[in-house]
């Protein structure tokens, strides 16, 4: 299990507005009527969205009452998965794979490049308030390997020299290209497929 | 190997675009009603005579799993739930069908709703895959738009709808049971069984559950027949498969294959090779990071499918295939992917919440040297503790990794750790509390 801790400075009141309330009406329409419990992972995803990427403990009592169930439950959700974010992050929120499969092709160099951009310690905003990083397990790109999450996008085949260019221009305040950074298309082996050729030629 | 034509998945690297007029000249949503009409019966003939397998990871036959849905539709509706929360490391085939083969999953949905009698389907994706999830929402728009689901779901009279429940990084919810108590907004803790999903699954309904590899390949069977399914690979160990080669490979990729197809072509033939040559190679893990790894002598003749992988302790599990080379440190490996079992734990087994922080510690030990003799059998019997004693399969997931450790490198292991226990000098042992009296020469 991992230990997850709420902020220390929370804000006093958290509200929809109206874009995250139209979205969760829509949401809750998913499930069965009755069933509206089912929301709350989305629901927390929307205010997480709607608060700078992370989950204050007025959101919970406010999704909690939206969704007429107790707040302990929608708290022990928001601590169990870890894809929620107790504390402030970076507006680019920076999370590097280490699991095996990433970590035999060196995760560990992309580490390294987030120490020296970013920050010394991982969950901890750069000097500009910017950016922050983290270590996560697998993310299911392992043929990609090694590669990072930032926000919702996959920067995959990566080296130090590469992760370091995207790291600059995030700091810089730009979005950098998704997807590949050895130039490769998809999952395909690169250089060497022996399938499908004629679709490729087409 | 496997022939062009025979490959379900045509479209793996995106070649001809995913939306669903490409698809359809794929041959997806072609003859869906002629499919349909045949009846429930012959489908679910169908998938047993294709001996089909869950593609999830546990190879159970699916034809059998939608059989256990209750015949007749009582009080209580169905659900059919796809389980697209692909989390073991190692594994990175269902992103590509969410991304590029969305509507051979789609229209799978349709069919096995049929099937099992479902009129709601959720798909559950990982949080991480937000993106393709995106990509799946789209062609589920898209499919909405052309009335293949919805109302009377592309003129077979059955009515669908199809919802994306987004998980938030729990590898856990993978397990179906878990899965189930994670869509009704509840923490990814998994339920004992019996009673089984197929009874009383989600929201106490029965609820058929399977992998979205899995639901991907039944429009196919069922238009190639389930003979022509079962004529490849081996029996019981039939069709095709997305295997992933990751690792210490030249060109790691995602490749749709023959079962039991040889290892060695896997990695010799499609991902290039092991980097430093066949003889660099040290262990691989065969079937995503819960299966316990095989050392580089079998590797030579050993055939990827369930029952074989099986003979030797192992299993093929999602087909992930992670591949060492000899300049890894193997116990290394084995150490982090014990630190992903201890992050990953939900925490509601003790065998399981405290013996996976245990492994994970002795192994990080060991991999520095610091461990003494007796603490290698020692975890030995801690992995014996977690794997059988908990709920679900998560202990002999996180147990066996490190039994496939124990059973190959164990010399390894032990010249690296010779620390005795007993300590042979009686004298200056700082935790003593009676010290001073050794320090006396007439004690």
């Amino acid at each position: 299990m991992s230990l997850r801790r709420p902020a220390k400075d929370q804000p006093e009141t958290f509200e929809f507005n109206s874009s995250s309330l139209d979205a969760a009406k829509t949401i809750v329409s998913n499930y069965p009527t009755g069933k509206q419990q089912s929301a709350v992972m989305a629901l927390l995803y929307i205010a997480q969205k709607q608060n700078n990427n992370w989950i204050p403990l007025a959101a919970m009592k406010y999704i909690a009452k939206f969704l007429e169930m107790p707040y302990i439950k929608v708290y022990e959700v928001a601590t169990f998965y870890t894809m929620y974010n107790l504390s402030p992050v970076g507006k680019y929120f920076v999370q590097v794979c280490t699991t095996t499969p990433c970590m035999i092709r060196g995760a560990n160099k992309l580490v390294e490049a987030c120490k020296e951009k970013i920050s010394e310690n991982e969950s901890e905003l750069s000097s500009d308030k910017s950016c922050s990083w983290m270590e996560v397990e697998c993310l299911g790109a392992c043929v990609n390997a090694p590669m990072m999450q930032i926000n919702d996008d996959y920067y995959e085949d990566l080296d130090k020299g590469k992760t370091l260019e995207i790291l600059d221009q995030i700091l810089s305040g730009k979005t950098p290209k998704p997807g590949s950074y050895r130039g490769r298309v998809n999952n395909e082996p690169e250089n060497n497929r022996k399938t499908l050729m004629d679709l490729k030629n087409a | 190997m496997l022939k062009d034509k025979d490959r379900i998945f045509q479209n793996l690297y995106n070649d001809m675009g995913s939306d669903v007029s490409s698809s359809q000249k794929r041959g997806d949503w072609v003859n869906t009603k002629e499919l349909i009409d045949k009846g429930r019966d012959w489908i679910i003939n169908e998938i047993k005579s294709s001996q089909l397998r869950g593609r999830g990871g546990a190879g159970f036959p699916t034809g059998l799993k939608w059989s256990f849905a209750p015949k007749e539709v009582g009080s209580r509706p169905h659900y059919l739930v796809i389980n697209g929360d692909e989390s073991e490391p190692g594994t990175c085939k269902d992103r590509d069908i969410l991304r590029f083969e969305p509507h051979k999953l789609i229209e799978g949905c349709l069919i096995a709703s049929y099937a099992v009698q479902a009129h709601v389907c959720y798909i559950y994706i990982r949080g991480e895959y937000f993106i393709d999830g995106q990509k799946l929402q789209s062609a589920i728009d898209e499919a909405y738009e052309k009335k293949l689901i919805g109302k009377n779901a592309a003129g077979t009279g059955w009515d669908l709808d199809i919802y994306i429940h987004y998980g938030a990084g729990a590898y856990i919810c993978g397990e179906e049971t878990a899965l189930l108590e994670s869509i009704e907004g509840k923490k990814g803790q998994p339920r004992l069984k019996p009673p089984f999903p197929a009874l009383i699954g989600l929201y106490g309904c029965p609820t058929i559950i399977n992998n979205v590899e899995t639901i991907a390949v039944v429009p196919t069977i069922l238009r190639r027949s389930g003979q022509w399914f079962a004529s490849l690979g081996r029996e019981k160990n039939t069709g095709t498969k997305i295997f992933c080669i990751s690792g210490n490979v030249n060109n790691p990729c995602n490749v749709e294959e023959e079962m039991n197809i040889p290892l060695k072509e896997l990695i010799e033939v499609h991902a290039g090779g092991v980097i430093g040559g066949w003889d660099n190679l040290q262990a691989v893990i065969p079937g995503g990071s819960s299966m316990p790894l095989i050392p580089k002598e079998k590797c030579e003749t050993l055939t990827m499918d369930f029952d074989s992988l099986m003979a030797e302790k192992s299993g093929l599990g999602t087909a992930g295939i992670v591949v060492i080379n000899k300049d890894q440190d193997i116990i290394k490996c084995m150490a982090r992917i014990a630190r992903f079992y201890k992050h990953e734990s939900c925490g509601q087994c003790t065998p399981c919440r405290e013996g996976s922080g245990w492994m994970w510690r002795m192994l990080e030990r060991m991999s520095k040297g610091e461990a003494t003799k007796d603490e290698v059998d020692m975890l030995g019997d801690v992995t014996n503790q977690i794997a059988g004693h908990t709920i679900c399969a998560f202990g002999e997931g996180s147990s066996w990794p490190v039994q496939g450790l124990l059973r190959h490198f164990k010399k390894e292991i032990e010249d690296r750790n010779n620390l005795s226990p007993i300590h042979e000098k009686k004298n200056n042992i700082p935790y003593l509390v009676d010290q001073h009296l050794l320090d006396k020469k007439n004690a």
